[in-house]
């Protein structure tokens, strides 16, 4: 065994676990006692059965608390439970290692959850659950599950549970050993805590890729976990939803067998429960089926889950109000049906107080849910508008930071692009300011590149939205970006499409004119059109124009004759007298200077 | 005679001449019958040709009224259609004046109406104050919940604190830590040291195992617990001396709940007997007076009614046994019959009378007033 290499570090760490223990023996020995097992009748103290019940105490150790343990111990436990096994069946192991006496020693019995509790490090990373793997945990648990002792059972389930809940390796071999079937069978028999625990199992091994859950479906389990979901224990309830949440996320054939297996009416009546853990698990569900397609959330919304799921958007809970939203919205982002019949549920205006709630996650879920009703028509952004919902979500963007501004930007850029009404809406309630801060201040691209597309969408409409965008100074942000080589494609390609939409409207000179110094040809051509639209009938702007080095700017732009661009200039420069436009043509005090020079005085 | 030599003479000739004129005519014949034809020919076509040049002339004179009338009608047509076209686009230009002042309108009005609009936004940037204030006042409402939970927690923790930490108040002799002699005023911490009760080491009920925090489940970060009985007695006590009974079990047989036999458990009496005197008690408690409800007015017809003592004797002192003992029997008297017949004759008769009318007035007589009149009739 490739244990004995650290044999004595390692028989160190466990001496002193032990006379760590030794101090709560007898007393966790009673307990062990008193904890009802079928076979336990002796007087208290009896050392065979404290021996008996440490020893399976002793198994179950090295069940549970690999999962969990400290690396250090988990080796010595894993070949100390092998060699307790052995002793258990009553045969004697081949070859007992020095130290495994001290080990079975009836004074060093300690409970499971004592154990546990003292030796838990949180979340074993798959380095070491990869090295338990080799030495058959899951092969060691497999039997134990089907331990005459329930608390056994249970801890074994448990056990199992966690082990493949952090590593997918150990989750197919669990599926591999045929370990699911098992704990199917049990789960309709047996008492509420093994339930919870066949469920925790049922979710980890379901959580990691499509094929497990395919394979827990495979196995019977959806049956099995919706007449859990049945049961009178809370906890029961909440275990089965949420591996029913977990197996649903993938896709959506896994959606819908457990939409088949019948899993949606008893989750909403899940829903109606008091206890809030309960709920939110709930809630997640919902949410993960109704995700993938129209079909599935009109199932959802047709056992009746939009009213109570309204009603628990007041729950004062932060955590379950991010579930309720994102169900929602899931279920409102599909069709306008279903956006419809989500906006009937009255969720206005209360919605709009989780755009205020202290928990940035409820904002994020909040503005989701906005953004997908508003998405949808312009009726039902004209609605949301009306009630306050743009305000709401300016100042919500206004207040945040970072991806949970995403949606409500999103939003605003929906709105807007449904009608200039509508944009107008967005402008004055103070909606460009919010969105050319994110713009300069956001890291991340996709973040940026959103709010160039919902500035281009408020801007596109009319001249004077397009005036209101360009009075704050924004475009050359967004020039700059687009010219950015660092920047995203998805950046530059959303921040060229907004500038060219704005200017193709843009009448407001002053803002025009600093874009004429650099902007690459394709904008440019757009700049100067509109110069030439306005500059023929405004004679101050004309004046403007040249005092403000335009004219020069303009004569200085070298385009191809007959090309649009070279229309544009020939327009410009009919605006103006010819000497005007010749002084300031490039080269031209030159050219006076060859004059000078070639100039014969008339004496 | 001359005429008839002259006859002779030419007669020689004649035969020649005859012959010659004939012959001339003969010779002249074709000629003359070719002429002849010619003439007539050219005369008859003449005429044909005249004739032709008449017919066409008819002809032509019918065509062209013909087709003067033809297209005068024409002409006519035309120039309804004409007109009718000009008054047509009369209409057609009146039409779209009006039309484009009502589209200019109507689309002013109530499309893209501009002060609507320019409302409307006013309006909505109402409402977002509106909205804004009231989500501020909530988040603000929020807030204030939150610290004051906070606080009250804080609260909550220096209370319990102070209540473990008790020995550390102060006494006279030995000033406490919180209540040096060296300051102003006691420390705030002295001061709810002295308020607190101390916290008694007794120990809590066990915390029932269902009562853990669902939120722990999902992860089972707790794992099943079976639910323990009582207490364990401490550990390192002196055992006692004796084969004794074990002590839970004396406790359960001295505080053992009573269970009668039934013998002892159920009453003397019967329970149908129970009942029957409950019954009578019932009864007997409940009970007004014995008439028995009688359903229809028939029932009642002859009744007596007997007046309360209050009504039936005269106001003041009984005068029997005092004033006079003995019953007076009118009736039986002998002296003064006469008159009292007449007397009661009169009475009877206004009885008699009275009763009848009462009988006529009031279907159910009202017999007390028959016998009020009855009373207070003179005395017999």
């Amino acid at each position: 065994m490739a244990v004995r290499a650290d044999l004595s570090p390692a028989r160190l760490k466990i001496s002193f676990l032990q006379t760590y223990l030794c101090s709560e023996t007898e007393r966790s020995a009673r307990r062990g006692h008193s904890v009802g097992t079928p076979r336990e009748d002796t007087p208290r103290g009896h050392p065979a059965a404290a021996v008996r019940c440490g020893g399976t105490r002793r198994l179950l150790s090295a069940g549970a608390v690999i999962g969990a343990a400290a690396p250090r111990y988990r080796r010595a436990r894993a070949v100390g439970g092998r060699q307790l096994r052995g002793d258990r069946r009553g045969t004697p192991p081949a070859v007992p290692p020095p130290r495994a006496p001290a080990l079975r020693s009836p004074t060093n019995t300690f409970t499971v959850h004592r154990a546990g509790e003292k030796s838990r490090v949180p979340a074993p990373s798959g380095r070491f659950s990869r090295g338990i793997k080799g030495e058959g945990v899951i092969s060691l648990l497999r039997p134990l599950l089907l331990d005459v002792v329930p608390t056994i059972q249970q801890t074994a389930a448990l056990a199992l549970g966690r082990l493949a809940y952090f590593n997918d390796d150990l989750a197919e071999a669990v599926v591999k050993e045929d370990i699911l079937p098992q704990l199917v069978c049990s789960l309709s028999e047996q008492n509420r805590f093994y339930k919870k625990a066949a469920a925790f199992v049922l979710r980890a091994v379901g959580k990691h890729s499509p094929q497990l859950a395919q394979a827990i479906v495979e196995c019977g389990a959806l049956e099995a976990l919706v007449i859990c979901l049945e049961d009178f224990d809370p906890g029961v309830k909440e275990g089965a939803a949420w591996a029913l949440g977990y197996i649903a996320r993938h896709n959506s054939e896994l959606s819908q067998a457990v939409v088949d297996a019948g899993a949606v009416p008893l989750l909403v009546l899940c829903i109606q429960e008091p206890e809030i853990a309960l709920k939110r698990i709930a809630a997640s569900t919902l949410s993960d089926i109704s995700k993938h397609s129209p079909e599935l959330a009109q199932t959802v919304v047709d056992a009746g889950a939009i009213a109570y799921l309204a009603q628990m958007i007041l729950n004062p809970d932060a955590k379950l109000k991010c579930q309720v939203l994102s169900a929602l919205s899931q279920i409102a982002k599909h069709s306008v049906d279903l956006a419809e019949l989500v906006v009937e549920a009255e969720i206005f205006p209360v919605v709009l107080t989780c755009m205020k709630d202290s928990d940035e996650y409820v904002k994020k879920n909040g503005a989701t849910l906005i953004r997908e009703i508003a998405k949808h028509s312009p009726e039902l952004s004209q609605f949301i508008v009306n009630a306050g919902g743009v305000a709401a979500v300016i100042d919500c963007i206004g207040s945040c930071k970072g991806t949970v501004r995403l949606p409500g930007i999103m939003m605003l850029g929906y709105v807007a692009a449904h009608s200039e009404n509508l944009s107008m809406a967005v402008i004055v309630s103070k909606g460009i300011p919010p969105l050319c801060t994110c713009l300069l201040e956001e890291h991340e691209d996709h973040i940026k590149a959103a709010a160039a597309w919902a500035l281009g969408q408020i801007g596109r409409h009319t001249p004077e939205h397009a005036r209101a965008v360009a009075e704050t100074n924004v475009l050359g942000t967004l020039l700059s970006m687009y010219m950015d080589i660092r920047s995203s494609e998805d950046l530059q390609l959303k921040a060229k499409r907004a500038l060219k939409n704005i200017l193709q409207k843009c009448t407001y000179l002053p803002a025009l004119e600093p874009l004429l110094h650099d902007a690459p040809p394709n904008i440019m051509k757009h700049i100067v059109g509109q110069f030439s639209k306005v500059l023929p009938h405004d004679s101050k702007a004309r004046r403007l124009f040249v005092t403000s080095g335009g004219l020069k700017k303009v004569q200085e732009i070298k385009a191809e004759p007959g090309s649009l661009l070279q229309e544009y200039i020939n327009t410009i420069n009919n605006c103006y007298p010819e000497e005007v436009v010749r002084y300031y043509s490039p080269g031209y005090s030159e050219m006076l200077l060859e004059r000078v020079e070639n100039y014969q005085p008339v004496l | 005679m001359a005429a008839l030599v002259r006859l002779e003479t030419r007669l020689s000739r004649l035969r020649e001449e005859y012959f010659l004129k004939n012959r001339s005519v003969d010779e002249d014949r074709k000629i003359v019958y070719k002429a002849a034809v010619k003439i007539q020919s050219w005369f008859r076509g003449c005429r044909v040709r005249a004739y032709l040049r008449y017919l066409n002339k008819m002809a032509i004179s019918i065509q062209k009224w013909w087709r003067g009338y033809q297209s005068r009608r024409y002409f006519r047509k035309m120039i309804k259609t004409a007109y009718f076209i000009m008054k047509m686009n009369f209409y057609n230009e009146m039409a779209v004046r009006i039309q484009k002042r009502w589209r200019g309108y109507y689309v002013r009005k109530y499309t893209h109406n501009y002060y609507a609009l320019k409302k409307y936004l006013e309006a909505i940037s109402l409402n977002n104050e509106i909205v804004r204030n009231e989500l501020q006042e909530y988040a603000e409402m929020n807030e204030k919940k939150k610290k004051k939970k906070d606080l009250e927690k804080k609260e909550k923790e220096k209370k319990y604190k102070a209540r473990k930490m008790h020995y550390l108040l102060s006494t006279e002799q030995i000033a406490g830590i919180y209540n040096s002699p060296f300051r102003k005023f006691p420390d705030p911490m002295e001061l709810l040291l002295r308020q607190s009760k101390p916290l008694s080491h007794r120990q809590q009920q066990p915390k029932s195992p269902f009562t853990y925090d669902l939120y722990d489940w999902p992860t089972c970060k707790r794992p099943p617990a079976f639910p323990t009985g009582e207490p364990l007695p401490p550990i390192g006590r002196q055992k006692p001396q004796g084969p004794f009974r074990d002590a839970a079990e004396v406790l359960r047989q001295r505080y053992k709940p009573l269970e009668p036999t039934l013998r002892v458990a159920a009453s003397i009496s019967s329970p149908l007997e129970k009942a029957r005197e409950e019954m009578k008690r019932e009864e007997w408690r409940k009970c007004i007076h014995d008439n028995e409800f009688l359903p229809f007015s028939s029932y009642h017809k002859n009744e007596k009614y007997e007046l309360s003592i209050h009504a039936s004797e005269k106001i003041g002192k009984e005068t029997y046994g005092i004033k006079h003992f003995r019953e007076v029997q009118p009736n039986k008297w002998i002296a003064g019959k006469i008159y009292l017949l007449h007397h009661c004759s009169s009475s009877f008769s206004l009885l008699i009378y009275i009763l009848f009318e009462i009988h006529l007035f009031r279907g159910t007589v009202e017999v007390e007033f028959l016998y009020f009149l009855k009373m207070n009739c003179p005395t017999r």
